[in-house]
């Protein structure tokens, strides 16, 4: 058990910087999810954590001891890889207890620590298998298995399930949480896919070309987005990103004045996303939206249409609202769920 | 699947192909067999065409007297000794190209050190300079440090090897990092990681490697002629060629029969006992 903070850490391959000054502060027992689109620097941020590349510069420290100079081995973490990197000539309880053999764990207590780790990923008919005669699922709970029975200070996992089917995932998605609820080590996981990162963080750092943008629980990434980069990573379809304007009292989007105080002068970005959008009344200021597509998903569908002026929007309405190809109708934005950005910086006003 | 279906689906194409087998294995087999009838006839039987296709009687007589030193012009060392020889050096070749090669590759792959990519060209460059081409020099380092007549001096000169280095290095970079890194987290260090993880995987390769290497020094000539003097010494190819005479009257061609007979079982044996381990491991590829 222990906390794991990140102080301005950056990582430069060959002079070219790719982790350009993160920080972090991860409580003890808590669950941080890195999200973010490919090549941002997630892997290299969690490899800098776990020891496997060198920190260019910057610190990280793991239960209050600066591990930058230590070995992974040094640093009490288990990591799960993406391919899981079973070792292919050893069995599953082999796989297990490798790392406490290297330990020198007295024969009995790897024994007892296997068997237990088994029990809780379900592993104890497969302790005897090798790793090609485990399917794709399998491999993944030997992988978290192999993490579990070293009983670490601290979790590093690297996109573990993105080689499983959809179905899998969910189901992989579940237990991890629940593993990680009941053995409650400090966690830090990497995804690109969101929904993974809004339901298993408790803290979700969303990164974009090396930087963390915003870090924050997932409820507050979702409804107050920092910049407009997690406005539209988070949330499907994407938030919508209407070209805006201040007027004091008042904002101009796509030719309507909108009843929502905004700087005046400024250019601005309006973010409402699909499903802060609703049929307009009779009385009230909303859009005129030409639909030209629509995804129906059963419980909701989208409306994919444009403005007059040609903006983009979406709609998301009930799966049995009357919302069909080349209708016209009027939206109105909920006033509530509103989100500013500046138009040049991309933050949040 | 589908090429044995292609193939041998008909009757009359599957005699075909048993029938330029069987041609196959007689074109190949007979001069062993023939050699092996030889080995059991007496030297005036041989010297006296045509052979009989059939063992004789002489065969018990013929071994023991092969083995027990009745050659002459190889100053009367038995067979026995010049296999023990040719095991040894054939073994320690072996052994030794794949111990090195094994290090080499190791330490070009998965490390990285100052002149890395030189140490690699340096040991690809050498694939071009074969035994033949530093024979000179080799054996004047072989005089300087009294390795004449020695195992040492028979082994050492063959066993830096390029080809060893350069399939471990393609193999060893099939490996995934990943592999390598879970096994520091695990704590594993260097030497762990060859030891438990590596030479495991490696297994069938070094079957493979082994079997070759084996028979490569087995059948070594060149070398082993220039750097024995002494008859007992000598590899079991070389005393072949010591038995021969130019006149055949004045060789034992009954007792040269035995010797190649038995100079081709081991790497037989060889071949047999080690081609089920790499068969076994063909067939269990690791994902
Ligand atoms: N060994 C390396 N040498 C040079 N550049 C590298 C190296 N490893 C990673 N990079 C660069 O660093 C950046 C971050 O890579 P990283 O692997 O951390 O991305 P990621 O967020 O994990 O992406 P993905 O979701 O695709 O796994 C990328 O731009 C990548 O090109
Ligand atoms: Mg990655």
């Amino acid at each position: 058990m222990a906390e794991i903070s990140l102080r301005d850490v950056r990582k430069s391959y060959s002079g070219l910087e790719v982790i350009h000054g993160v920080d972090l502060e991860i409580a003890d027992g808590e669950f941080v999810v890195i999200v973010g689109p490919s090549g941002c620097g997630k892997s290299t941020l969690l490899r800098m954590v776990a020891g496997l590349e060198e920190i260019t510069a910057g610190e990280i420290a793991i239960g209050g001891r600066v591990v930058n100079r230590l070995e992974p081995r040094e640093r009490d973490i288990a990591m799960v890889f993406q391919n899981y990197a079973l070792y292919p000539h050893m069995t599953v309880r082999e796989n297990m207890a490798y790392g406490l053999r290297i330990a020198k764990l007295s024969k009995a207590e790897i024994e007892e620590r296997v068997a237990r780790s088994a029990k809780m990923l379900e592993l104890g008919q497969l302790l005897d298998r090798k790793p090609r005669q485990l399917s794709g699922g399998q491999r993944q709970r030997v992988a978290m298995g192999r993490a579990l029975v070293r009983n670490p200070a601290a979790f590093l996992l690297d996109e573990p399930l993105s080689n499983l089917d959809a179905k899998l995932r969910v189901q992989m998605r579940l237990q991890i949480k629940e593993l990680q609820r009941t053995v409650r080590t400090t966690s830090i996981y990497v995804t690109h896919d969101q929904v993974e990162a809004m339901t298993l963080a408790d803290r979700l750092v969303v990164m974009n070309a090396g930087v963390a943008e915003q870090i924050a629980t997932p409820a507050e990434i979702y409804d107050r987005p920092a910049t407009t980069f997690v406005a539209g990573f988070i949330g499907s379809p994407a938030m919508n990103m209407l070209p805006a304007r201040g007027l004091g009292d008042a904002l101009e989007v796509a030719g309507q004045r909108l009843a929502v105080p905004a700087p005046a002068g400024r250019d601005l970005i309006l973010g409402i996303r699909p499903e802060h959008l609703h049929p307009a009344g009779p009385e009230e200021p909303g859009f005129e939206l030409h639909v030209q597509a629509v995804e129906w998903l059963g419980a909701d569908a989208f409306a994919h249409g444009s403005l007059a002026d040609g903006t983009d929007l979406v709609l998301r309405t009930p799966g049995k609202a009357p919302v069909r190809e080349r209708d016209r109708l009027k939206v109105a934005p909920d006033a509530a769920a509103l989100h500013l950005f500046d138009a040049g910086t991309g933050r949040r006003l | 699947m589908a090429e044995h279906e292609m193939i041998g689906t008909s009757r009359q194409s599957r005699i075909m192909a048993h029938f330029l087998l069987v041609i196959g294995v007689i074109v190949v087999a007979f001069p062993i067999w023939y050699v092996f009838v030889a080995s059991t006839h007496p030297l005036q039987q041989i010297l006296r065409p045509p052979l009989p296709l059939l063992p004789g009687a002489e065969g018990p007589s013929n071994y023991a007297r092969a083995l027990s030193g009745d050659i002459g012009r190889i100053g009367g060392v038995g067979v026995d000794r010049l296999l023990l020889n040719t095991a040894v050096v054939a073994f320690g070749i072996a052994v030794g190209k794949i111990v090195i090669s094994m290090a080499s590759a190791y330490a070009i792959v998965f490390f990285r050190f100052p002149l890395r990519m030189v140490c690699f060209w340096m040991i690809f460059i050498t694939l071009m300079l074969p035994v033949e081409v530093r024979i000179l020099p080799t054996y004047k380092v072989m005089v300087d440090l009294h390795l004449i007549d020695t195992y040492a001096g028979l082994i050492l000169p063959l066993v830096a090897s390029a080809t060893g280095t350069l399939l471990f290095r393609q193999f060893f970079m099939t490996i995934p990092n990943e592999l390598m890194e879970a096994a520091r987290v695990d704590g594993a260090g260097p030497w762990r990681f060859f030891k438990d993880i590596l030479l495991p995987l490696s297994a069938t390769n070094i079957a493979a490697l082994f079997v070759i290497l084996f028979i490569y020094g087995w059948t070594q000539y060149l070398w082993p002629l220039l750097v024995t003097n002494s008859n007992s010494m000598n590899t079991i190819v070389i005393a072949l060629r010591k038995m021969i005479s130019f006149a055949d009257a004045d060789t034992p061609w009954d007792l040269v029969m035995v010797t190649c007979v038995l100079a081709i079982l081991p790497p037989i044996l060889v071949v047999v006992l080690m081609q089920r381990w790499f068969v076994k491991g063909l067939v269990e590829t690791e994902k």
